[in-house]
């Protein structure tokens, strides 16, 4: 979804992580670390956002694979957590793992456990669950998969898929590169795919994991970074707000 | 007319051409001879009745003037900025056979930025025929063709994908040519007419053209433009500083980048921006860049003479500057260790023979690379029509090369009941066109519907 927080704003690329088609609603998880999630973070119940325009993208390829492993990293457990459900619906067996920076970055811990068949949590810093992602290397070597998906920072993507690759498990990774317009028309989120560039808004997000240049994602997704430091900080001094994180 | 001085004008974003004041418009519209046969009219692909409405400045009454070109065109203040009238209109006009032409593009403008500051003419829409049609883009096809179906008495839903309307008048043509307050107030004026306008909802993903015909719609205008940007597919394109011509143009024009931080869209634009490309496009990147602060190259790969921008604005983008080189195309872009662009290497070209339809081809030089630096590029090589539409239309005939969507004369697609027109259903090209092909479909979808009975009688 693009959204809009308010008038004059920049459109910013949400992840869609649930849907309630009987009360009308779509939600979605973000992080306060740029102006606009800082902005959407001021949100009280009622007000409204200028513009939601979505669902763009392709739609998740949901069927019944088997044994499925759902990793879900940061701001991105939330999206991972409904894939994982949405799966374990389509009669998959769903381990979901649920990687933070430490404990206090956890969340969804509940709604986890619910969707899945099994929940590993595992953290940055070893403050809560597992530490890393080494125990993935023993899982995959006993266990076996016939899918996985990954949603979250581009670093634990590419380190997953590194590790599936032996293994030949299909690997689904959802980019989130830097968007504007999100139909097709700017292509500044531009990935590339086995050698061949797609657009990350009308081609993905959604690409498979073991041919997706991670490398090059992070260096287009940082390749504004000092304006939205900037931006950040003065939306910051400006209107004087609590960090934090948020869910909506 | 009086525009801003170079040096000036290429420091700010504000409007070039000044407009005429009513003095200078009184005196060009007393240059009209009134032809019995006016060739103007020809030339315009809207058929605008141009003797008439300079009539009606000449008589002093803007608001008839105003109301006679809004018979035919519901879009003037744009026209009369952005149109090639030296191709149309002008074209045909008898003075410009021994001098120059009325100039009849400023004329328009003089009238519908008058009308902006005065009374505005709403015109009377037909009686309801109880049809409904849904107009998917709202850029000049699709401004123009709700806009007469909405006069013929139909309901008209207008979907737009952005969070504005005007399309490539919004995103693509940049503030200087045409402010974007009078795209607002165009859109405005369909709204007015009774145009029920949608932003944000993009057909072909949240809702497909079958899915509107199933609702009731009638009939269904496609008007979604060329808005897939074109790459060069050469090696290290993905490096940041790159852009597409879209990127660029979406950043400025439509987020406004121009006054980052005070709206939140940045562009990053180095000292050294280099333009590919020599067509509109490639001049308004090149332009915006200028006023951006930076030294800007054009890089074309044929010679000055088949540039396919128009005249007057590489004329505009000389004067303000540009430095342009041509029969040179890039081969390879190099980064730095954080992933943007630092040096371009490119080959020089040799023209070829005209091809059947008179256009010259190119074709590199062996051994002729050279390299120089660049920390800003903007690729401007032309735009395809996005292709949600016909990925998710069955039966819907469409180029699968260029993604073009095939219509014969009216703008009648391969579906009973859909038509299409403008940039997707050509290829990119003017503005006016487009309007045209809205025109031309708004008449075929007017007479198909009253063919018929409503679907929503019959449901």
């Amino acid at each position: 979804m693009i959204v809009i927080a308010r008038e004059g704003g920049e459109r910013v690329p949400l992840t869609i992580c649930g849907c309630d088609s009987a009360k009308g609603t779509v939600s979605f998880a973000f992080h306060e670390v740029g102006k606009t999630t800082k902005e959407l973070g001021t949100f009280e119940e009622g007000e409204s956002l200028v513009n939601v325009t979505g669902p763009l993208g392709n739609p998740s390829d949901i069927r019944s694979f088997g044994r499925v492993l759902v990793v879900g990293g940061s701001i991105m457990i939330a999206p991972a957590v409904l894939q994982a459900r949405e799966m374990k619906r389509a009669g998959n067996d769903v381990t979901l793992v649920l990687g933070c920076r430490s404990e206090e970055f956890l969340f969804m811990r509940d709604e986890a456990a619910a969707s899945s068949d099994r929940v590993i949590v595992s953290s940055d810093d070893g403050s809560i669950g597992v530490k890393g992602l080494g125990f993935l290397t023993d899982m995959l070597a006993k266990e076996r998969f016939d899918r996985c998906v990954v949603l979250g920072p581009i670093v634990m993507m590419k380190r997953v898929s590194e590790l599936t690759k032996p293994y030949g498990i299909p690997t689904v990774v959802t980019v989130t590169p830097i968007m504007i317009d999100g139909m097709g028309m700017c292509g500044v989120c531009r990935v590339s795919v086995g050698g061949r560039t797609k657009f990350g808004c009308m081609d993905g997000p959604e690409f498979d994991g073991h041919l997706v240049d991670f490398d090059e994602l992070v260096k287009r997704q940082r390749t504004m970074l000092p304006e939205e430091r900037l931006s950040s900080m003065l939306w910051e001094k400006n209107r004087g707000c609590e960090h934090g994180r948020n869910e909506g | 007319m009086p525009k801003q001085e170079p040096n000036e004008r290429v420091k700010n974003f504000n409007e070039v051409a000044l407009g005429y004041s009513e003095e200078m418009a009184l005196r060009e519209a007393s240059r009209c001879l009134q032809c019995k046969s006016p060739q103007c009219i020809t030339g315009c692909p809207v058929e605008v009745p141009i003797p008439e409405f300079i009539n009606c400045i000449l008589q002093k009454d803007y608001l008839g003037g105003i109301a006679t070109i809004k018979t035919r065109n519901a879009l003037p203040a744009v026209c009369g900025r952005v149109c090639p009238q030296e191709e149309q209109c002008q074209k045909g006009c008898v003075l410009g056979k021994k001098g120059k032409p009325v100039n009849i593009g400023r004329l328009e403008r003089f009238l519908a930025d008058w009308e902006r500051t005065h009374e505005c003419h709403v015109p009377e829409c037909a009686p309801p025929t109880g049809r409904r049609v849904a107009v998917i883009g709202a850029g000049p096809a699709g401004l123009t063709a709700a806009a007469d179906l909405v006069r013929l008495g139909h309901a008209v839903t207008l979907f737009e994908a952005l969070h504005v309307g005007g399309g490539v008048l919004s995103y693509g043509i940049p503030e200087f040519r045409l402010p974007k307050a009078i795209v607002k107030g165009e859109v405005e004026f369909v709204r007015r007419l009774g145009v029920d306008v949608r932003l944000g909802n993009l057909i072909g993903r949240i809702h497909t053209v079958p899915e509107l015909l199933q609702q009731g719609y009638d009939a269904v205008f496609i008007g979604t433009g060329a808005g897939l940007p074109q790459y060069l597919n050469v090696p290290g394109e993905n490096l940041g500083g790159i852009y597409s011509a879209n990127e660029f143009l979406i950043r400025v024009n439509l987020m406004k980048a121009y006054d980052f931080p005070e709206s939140d869209t940045p562009i990053r634009i180095g000292k050294h921006v280099v333009v590919i490309g020599g067509g509109n496009v490639a001049m308004d990147c090149a332009r915006s860049s200028m006023r951006l602060g930076a030294k800007v190259c054009l890089n074309y790969r044929r010679s000055r003479d088949e540039l396919p921008a128009r005249k007057e604005e590489i004329e505009n983008a000389e004067e303000e500057g540009l430095v342009c080189k041509y029969l040179c195309a890039p081969v390879e872009f190099y980064g730095d260790e954080k992933g943007w662009v630092r040096e371009m290497r490119c080959a020089c070209m040799e023209l070829t023979e005209p091809d059947a339809k008179g256009r010259r081809g190119v074709k590199p030089i062996a051994c002729s690379d050279f390299a120089e630096p660049v920390d800003t590029v903007i690729v401007a090589i032309g735009q395809t029509p996005n292709p949600f539409i016909q990925r998710t239309t069955e039966g819907l005939d469409v180029d699968p090369r260029t993604g073009i969507i095939r219509v014969d004369a009216s703008g009648r697609t391969s579906l009973e009941g859909v038509y299409a027109g403008g940039d997707v259903a050509t290829g990119a090209a003017t503005v006016i066109s487009a309007m045209g092909a809205g025109k031309r479909a708004a008449k075929a979808m007017h007479e198909y519907m009253m063919g018929r009975p409503p679907k929503g009688a019959r449901s």
